[in-house]
């Protein structure tokens, strides 16, 4: 017990999808909660009224600023958490709560909310809509040898995050735009289809080895970009893909 | 927690050709496969053999497009749709587009996928930070890389095969890099030899940043380079990889030789990955510094 990480579900403005996703880890979701981490807060799962102390924040949804208590508690969420995950495509880029989505009028309710980074700093993001159940357990298996492993375990924790905490960095804007600004007008798309896969809505295809957005279906979770091998690609950690596989399966054993 | 194996079995010859168990010069024992294939008819007759043992239920293939020489991702669920999709086409096909939809539309819980070596960063990049791929890891149960130097466009093909060699695609009949050039065969017999020279201003410029050619994240990996001509060079990299080959032998799928004993073997293979990884490296660090005050983005330091 004493050797667990604390680790929070701060539900903002979001549809539960990513708590579901968290949950459709199942057998290793208990796994987790057994071994590794202990839910501290988490709406209808854990009876805690206010944001406690904890070691991991995973912060669900934008931010609606019409709502004061939202703001109180996302600004409380970055000073009771050490780390704190955007899981989902809202709380990274603001997602279907903006619904930016092409060819769609403006709406009122569209400037009301707020992308997390844009209020508090936020250390690693989880996109996509609904982000995948396995990258989120990955994290959170991370996230405890970062707090709790050894010298080598902590090591292999902060080079698999580090990707993921420059993802954070680089700000509250990701859409099947970036694919062309970052990576085919840079020079970088070799055509290999994993953006079109990561795809939630199905808005890209490939039309003669390169991505085709279709800026009217994109929702702007930011699974395409962050997918892609040449948004990032750490030499550090991909190509020991058997190891660390092995090591995840392994502690949820 | 066991972290990170470091088995003693797995050789690292050379940084250049990656990690790997095993590598021979080998053939399919399949004369059907062999007629059509570029080379030794390795990735065909290993997802055959996979397909028939129930290891893969369907592979991600490169199978025939719209247009002549145009390939598209395609899914073989069987041996003879497999075996449409054999040949190299030396134009991009999407391989990793359907690699969710493979376990949605198709229902697949064992695939298989063929690729080129920055497709299988792709497809370990996908199992260690699944993004938007959903239950996709754990089913990618054989991961085939081939050997390359670099891609072209369809447009490029064309452009090659059209104007320099003065050949209409649909009568091609086979495309062939080797021996220092571009090789088309016609139907009716004619044979058209381009230097390579004139096929480089058409390479794709995202292949210009690759550190990979003998694909070196992949289950097992095979290219013509090192190995006699009807015949491939083939990597055995991974546990699973190892284990499938094996069982592929034990089945009579491959006539092989140690990579020892055939010309031009492996000097040749650790020369040309060698001069790629060093090109393409120095074009990485160039970009850096491409404008005044202004670099390219590198997606090996991160998602900037």
């Amino acid at each position: 017990m004493a050797d667990k990480i604390t680790v929070g579900h701060v539900h903002m403005s979001g549809c539960t999808g990513c708590l579901v996703s968290l949950a459709d880890n199942y057998g290793g979701l208990l796994t987790i909660l057994d071994k590794y981490a202990d839910l501290v807060y988490g709406l209808t799962l854990a009876d805690v009224r206010h944001i406690p102390k904890m070691d991991v924040a995973l912060v669900e949804g934008s931010v609606c600023i019409q709502d004061k208590i939202s703001v109180q508690e996302i600004k409380e969420t970055r000073e009771k958490a050490a780390i704190v995950v955007a899981v989902g495509g809202c709380a990274c880029y603001g997602n279907i709560t903006r619904f930016t989505r092409g060819g769609q009028q403006n709406q009122p309710q569209h400037e009301s909310y707020l992308p997390v980074g844009d209020l508090i700093k936020v250390d690693v993001y989880i996109p996509g809509c609904a982000p995948c159940p396995q990258l989120i357990r990955n994290v959170c298996v991370m996230a405890y040898l970062l707090l709790k492993g050894n010298k080598d375990q902590q090591d292999l924790a902060k080079k698999y995050l580090t990707p993921l905490m420059q993802l954070a960095d680089r700000g509250t804007e990701a859409c099947g735009c970036n694919l062309m600004f970052d990576v085919v007008n840079q020079g970088l798309c070799m055509g290999c289809g994993s953006c079109a896969a990561a795809c939630p809505v199905r808005a890209i295809t490939h039309e003669y080895g390169k991505p085709n957005v279709n800026a009217d279906l994109c929702i702007k979770c930011g699974a395409c970009y962050a997918q892609c091998p040449r948004s990032f690609f750490n030499f550090d950690v991909i190509p020991e893909f058997e190891g660390i596989m092995d090591a995840i399966d392994a502690a949820l054993q | 927690m066991p972290l990170m194996r470091h088995s003693s079995e797995v050789r690292e010859m050379a940084g250049e050709l990656g990690k790997y168990k095993l590598c021979v010069s080998a053939r399919s024992t399949d004369k059907a496969i062999l007629r059509k294939a570029q080379d030794g008819g390795i990735v065909t007759q290993l997802f055959k053999f996979a397909l028939e043992e129930g290891i893969i239920d369907g592979a991600i293939v490169a199978g025939q497009g719209d247009e002549p020489w145009r390939p598209r991702p395609f899914i073989a669920t069987t041996v003879e749709e497999l075996m449409t999709a054999s040949g190299t086409k030396y134009n991009i096909s999407p391989q990793l587009s359907w690699i969710k939809e493979a376990t949605r539309s198709y229902g697949l819980d064992k695939i298989g996928i063929v690729g080129t070596p920055c497709q299988m960063q792709a497809v370990r990049k996908a199992q260690l930070y699944p993004v938007g791929l959903r239950d996709v890891p754990d089913k990618i149960k054989l991961a085939i890389g081939i050997f390359c130097m670099e891609n072209f466009s369809y447009m490029s093909v064309k452009q090659l095969v059209e104007d320099h060699a003065a050949m209409k695609l649909e009568a091609v009949k086979k495309m062939e890099i080797g021996k220092g050039k571009f090789w088309v065969y016609g139907k009716r017999g004619q044979v058209v030899q381009l230097p390579l020279k004139v096929t480089h201003k058409y390479e794709q410029p995202g292949c210009h940043v690759c550190l990979d050619y003998v694909a070196n994240l992949a289950d097992v990996s095979t290219g013509s380079v090192g190995s006699p001509d009807g015949w491939s060079t083939v990597f055995v990299r991974t546990r699973n990889g190892d284990d499938i080959w094996s069982k592929a032998i034990a089945g009579g799928c491959f006539e092989t030789k140690p990579i020892e004993q055939v010309k031009p073997g492996l000097e040749l293979v650790t020369k040309l990955a060698t001069e790629k990884i060093t090109k393409n490296q120095k074009t990485v660090e160039e970009r850096a510094k491409f404008g005044v005050n202004k670099g390219l983005r590198n997606p090996y330091l991160g998602p900037k």
